[in-house]
């Protein structure tokens, strides 16, 4: 290992130093983020149960990205790529429910008219 | 991340090369933003992996809702929010240690890096608790899923009448945090690899890139779980 010159001391920095306090923010609000979705499971919102529980993900993956990966001082290129594959995995999910969902009734009308044929290892209880 | 470096010193180059400078790197700023934009690729691939299963998730959830109302309740919550808690925890704990890699803070690095490197192993306990259990009341993937009578979860409900393929959602379950659970035990091997070489005195101000691509990883590993947790355990 080489110990850097004084000359090398008063280079800038290679990357952006994360202040503590703003890692102590970002962890209790993770924390206080995690209890608010699993008290959101104490409240019927019927539907809205599920949206609610991903809006609460996404608040506290964006903060992780934010600035546990420092995204938000990095070069935007990075972000750019998390990006790229967060619509990605939309696209994949998306269009894989659109298929499924258009072929659902005929897997439930199969199912039922061989219902009393198949076997019973799994279900009919 | 090449653990052997050119040594080349000082005239080789017409310049000054440090030791942890790779040879085909001018400065150590050029090697740190290759090494990242590197760790990123690779994490987009890591989602990519991840995004077969929340597809499965979602497509299977999508069409049958009454199984994961029925079989959520056979999950801690409790267990579940703790792991959260100590994963976001060991994220601060990494965060931390890689802020002290950048200042040179080699007791603090090392510390912190034990710190988050146990709390892989607590996580992994209460997984290991959660899974035996699973295991013993026969709630497991679909072609083991025997359920024994004295299976009731933890809400109650015991009178309601178990929905068809029920075995599927352990399936997905077990797949999920499984491979979850290997990323967790490959994160804590990078992390013990950094560790030992931060005793080592590899670290400096200019060269802490391994701390930082490592708690990349392990970030993406804490991102993963904060979507598992309110997808498996938390469904109303």
């Amino acid at each position: 290992m080489t110990h850097p010159t004084a000359a090398e001391a008063h280079e800038e920095e290679i990357a952006h130093v994360m202040p503590a306090p703003v890692l102590l923010a970002v962890f209790f609000a993770l924390i206080l983020l995690t209890i608010a979705t699993v008290a959101a499971t104490w409240i019927d919102l019927g539907g809205w149960n599920v949206a609610v529980a991903m809006a609460i993900a996404t608040v506290k993956a964006t903060l992780v990205a934010m600035y546990f990966m420092h995204l938000r001082y990095d070069a935007p290129l990075h972000g750019l790529m998390l990006l790229v594959a967060v619509a990605f995995v939309a696209l994949f999910i998306l269009v894989t429910l659109l298929d499924t969902l258009q072929y659902q009734p005929d897997v439930e009308q199969y199912r039922d008219s061989t219902q009393t044929i198949s076997g019973t290892t799994n279900g009919f209880r | 991340m090449p653990e052997t470096y050119t040594t080349a010193g000082p005239g080789e180059h017409g310049q000054e090369h440090p030791g942890f400078l790779a040879h085909h790197f001018d400065t150590p700023r050029q090697q740190f933003n290759a090494g990242k934009l590197g760790m990123w690729i690779f994490l987009v691939t890591e989602i990519l992996l991840f995004s077969g299963l929340f597809c499965a998730y979602v497509v299977y959830r999508a069409n049958h809702p009454e199984i994961f109302i029925y079989a959520h309740r056979f999950l801690d919550k409790n267990l579940g929010a703790l792991n959260t808690c100590v994963l976001i925890f060991s994220s601060l704990t990494m965060a931390w240690a890689v802020r002290s890699a950048q200042r040179e803070r080699k007791a603090a690095l090392a510390v912190l890096l034990s710190i988050t490197l146990l709390c892989g192993f607590v996580f992994l306990g209460v997984k290991y608790v959660e899974y035996r259990h699973k295991w013993h009341e026969g709630l497991l993937w679909a072609s083991r899923y025997e359920p024994q009578p004295e299976a009731a979860g933890h809400e109650g409900g015991q009178h309601q009448i178990e929905p068809r393929n029920v075995g599927i959602f352990f399936s997905i379950y077990f797949v999920m945090t499984g491979l979850h659970a290997v990323h967790v035990i490959a994160g804590m091997g990078a992390i013990a690899w950094v560790l030992r070489r931060s005793l080592r005195g590899d670290f400096n101000r200019r060269y802490f890139g391994p701390v930082d691509y490592v708690g990349l990883y392990w970030h993406l590993v804490d991102l993963i779980w904060i979507y598992l947790f309110p997808l498996l355990y938390l469904i109303h």
